[in-house]
């Protein structure tokens, strides 16, 4: 009875809930492994002398869970939301949705036990080998399938702002995706392989992936998010339509060359990164309009910043956005890169982005859309409050602390006495670090704790509408028995 | 006729074409070239005109693919910048050519630990077995993990010639041919064309292991063995001194 009404739902909202509900999940794990890591650079002891929990091994699985786990999951959730609504139609098929949403969360428990046991292509988040490499490309495809499908039956002629976004996104993963894992392996029955590249072109792959892993995933699809649910929840139009148009192109256009600005001063020829540092400042105008166009969707309904705590969340994702995307053409001038280049500033740099603006923008729409999903109220404001500030409390700790890691060790490895010679071994820079190491292990904690009271919150929401559509029912059968 | 951008959000094949149009052109312009401009790798030569920069030996292969395993690029970098720090604290700046047979690249992107770039034949292969394995053994204020299984694991060795075979096939030029053999003969002299070939892969990294005795303990062959017979070999193929200050400055 339960799958026949779900299946003549006017929207598929059952693959979107397993999504929601996995991205929290995975949001949590990786997330605490990520502060356990942290912990390890400050307290090497806690490596325990395990190969498998290792700080070289658990890395990547911080990195995967929490970029492809709870973001991916975030964004396939939120991608079928906004598509199926936008386009007022039903996902065409129930059996290849529900295939991207195993095939995704096989890939994710796969690659970070696969980790652990020491099978990684050694690439920055791309470490997954190759007959998981293989099942990516089978789900992507799929969700493409899915997703144009869905564009292409819809019943408005317009295809919505944040569609555009998806769209870019989904295509550019796919095509990153083959091109940087391009490999042969040892054979058949073999995790190991060899990438296809070497050296300066492999490295050039690699960052041209990194980069765009960074700015297509984590932030034209948060970006598509963007323009459906700060409008929705401000209950204002987008800003500037006009605005949407020019900065996407722009965006898409120009991230694609801004990859070699993580390749500064190697052994890459100097023209290519070059032409990279000079379209990261471009970058800046591009990012920005997005922000503006974000924020001021609020203006006039500015009073909802003191009622609305899920408004804080996307207005605060956005104001991370403008600053950490001020903070990335900064440190891709070559100067600033000699300094920051190899340190934590990247590190703090990637967080300002990846707490500030990815994980909030996904925590202020998931409290708009999961209550929705399950046609009730969220179980507590106040709860929303609570995660608010513990969230913003840890990435500024966070932030601040790599800052002073970053810029400190990037000075004293420069610093010479007044004879020429280094003022400091590299070890005395590493004495320096555990300060603020553990200084980002709390305020990493600060965020966990944060997601953790969030989970709960959602879990009592989900009950609360799962009973209340009980009670629905049990009311509508109570009413058919007397007729 | 006017065009209007509305024409494009109407019509998703337009969209999707011309979002593909517009995403390709970055990355074409930028890896490409770099494939077929012959200055992004330049030519290293010894006295005796053979290649400076060979192959990995089969033994420092696995001690590579060991290296990736661990992550150990995630805290050290294999990339010294041009900068007088980097050259007084690592030395001479990084070549394109030193990673030339690297699959993957492992310059890294993070140092909490010091860059490995030329790390080879700076400490002894007893400091490294050490140092591996209980780095505050020997740097006291270290933070990085203990490695004890490296010298627990025997090195599994089995699949050494597919391991090569698989390296040849993306274009390390180890051979399998008496062609692909003279060739290397010609390139890299005899004694390194020997220590390439596929045929006696085996044979080759049980002598390497047994002559180089990385870790002390000359009755096991294990992953420390590797491992220290690779971190030996970092940035030792080029001969600065045999080149002309700034020559290398011609090809960045």
């Amino acid at each position: 009875m339960a799958h026949v009404s779900a299946s003549s739902e006017q929207y598929n909202y059952e693959i979107i809930r397993k999504f929601a509900i996995m991205s929290l999940v995975w949001g949590v794990i990786g997330m605490s492994v990520g502060v356990y890591i942290a912990l390890e650079l400050a307290f090497p002891a806690l490596n325990f002398d395990i190969p498998e929990i290792t700080f070289g091994r658990l890395r990547p699985v911080h990195t995967t869970l929490v970029i492809f786990g709870f973001g991916g999951s975030a964004l396939f959730a939120t991608s079928y939301y906004i598509v199926q609504r936008t386009c007022q139609v039903r996902l065409f098929s129930n059996g290849l949705a529900t295939f991207t949403f195993w095939g995704w969360q096989i890939i994710i428990v796969s690659g970070a036990l696969s980790y652990m046991l020491g099978y990684s292509q050694g690439r920055e988040y791309a470490e997954f080998e190759w007959p998981i490499d293989l099942l990516i490309l089978v789900v992507w495809v799929a969700y493409l399938v899915v997703y144009i499908q869905a564009i292409r039956q819809r019943t408005q002629p317009h295809i919505y702002v944040a569609n555009w976004f998806f769209i870019a996104f989904i295509l550019v993963t796919a095509i990153l995706h083959v091109f940087n894992n391009l490999a042969i392996p040892v054979s058949l029955f073999s995790m190991k392989s060899y990438g296809a590249f070497s050296g300066v072109q492999d490295a050039m792959t690699q960052w041209w992936y990194g980069h765009n892993a960074v700015g297509f995933f984590l932030t034209a699809a948060f970006l598509g998010m963007m323009y459906y649910f700060v409008p929705k929840q401000a209950g204002r139009p987008v800003y500037s339509y006009r605005l949407s148009i020019i900065h996407f192109w722009a965006l898409v256009f120009l991230y694609m060359w801004a990859g070699a600005h993580h390749l500064h001063w190697t052994a890459l020829p100097d023209w290519t990164s070059t032409l990279a540092a000079s379209f990261s400042i471009m970058l800046l105008l591009p990012s920005w309009g997005g922000m503006i166009n974000g924020i001021m969707t609020l203006s006039g309904a500015w009073d909802k910043l003191r009622s609305d705590p899920i408004m804080l969340f996307m207005i605060a994702s956005l104001s991370f956005y403008g600053m950490s995307t001020f903070e990335g053409p900064l440190m891709s001038l070559k100067s600033v890169n000699a300094l920051s280049h190899y340190t934590d500033w990247t590190i703090g740099h990637v967080h300002s982005g990846a707490l500030g603006w990815v994980a909030m923008i996904t925590f202020g729409s998931m409290y708009h859309m999961i209550p929705r999903l399950y046609a009730t109220k969220v179980y507590s404001i106040r709860l929303i409050y609570t995660h608010f500030w513990l969230a913003t409390i840890g990435i500024v700790l966070y932030i601040t602390s790599m800052w002073i890691a970053g810029i400190g060790q990037g000075l004293f490895l420069r610093a010479f006495d007044d004879y020429g010679n280094l003022k400091y071994s590299f070890i005395e820079t590493v004495v320096f670090l555990h300060q603020p190491y553990v200084w980002r292990a709390i305020g990493g904690m600060f965020f966990v704790a944060g997601i953790v009271i969030m989970t709960y919150n959602i879990y009592r929401t989900i009950s609360q509408g799962k009973r209340e559509a009980a009670e629905i029912e049990a009311k509508i059968a109570a009413r058919m028995a007397r007729a | 006729m006017k065009f209007k951008h509305e024409s494009i959000e109407i019509n998703a094949g337009l969209l999707i074409a011309l979002t593909l149009i517009v995403v390709s052109i970055g990355g074409l312009v930028e890896i490409v070239p770099l494939f077929f401009i012959n200055e992004t790798v330049e030519q290293v030569k010894k006295a005796d005109g053979t290649d400076a920069i060979r192959p990995y030996s089969p033994l420092e292969s696995y001690g590579r693919d060991i290296y990736v395993r661990e992550g150990c690029f995630l805290c050290h970098s294999q990339m010294i910048r041009p900068f007088r720090d980097e050259h007084l604290r690592y030395g001479h700046y990084s070549l394109a050519a030193e990673s030339q047979y690297d699959h993957p690249f492992q310059w890294g992107s993070k140092r909490t630990g010091p860059d490995l770039a030329r790390v080879g034949r700076k400490y002894s292969n007893e400091w490294h077995t050490q140092h591996l394995l209980k780095p505050r053994s020997v740097m006291p204020d270290s933070i990085m993990p203990n490695y004890p299984w490296l010298m627990k694991n025997t090195l599994d060795y089995s699949d050494v010639v597919a391991r090569m075979k698989a390296q040849k096939t993306v274009g390390v030029p180890y051979s399998e041919t008496d062609e692909e053999y003279d060739l290397n003969v010609k390139r890299f002299g005899k004694d390194i064309a020997d220590r390439l070939d596929i045929n006696y892969a085996e044979n080759i990294l049980l002598k390497q292991a047994e002559q180089g005795n990385y870790d002390g303990d000359k009755t096991r062959l294990t992953e420390m063995d590797a491992l220290v017979a690779y971190l030996q070999v970092l940035g030792t193929m080029v001969d600065f001194k045999g080149y002309k200050e700034g020559y290398f400055s011609e090809f960045r």
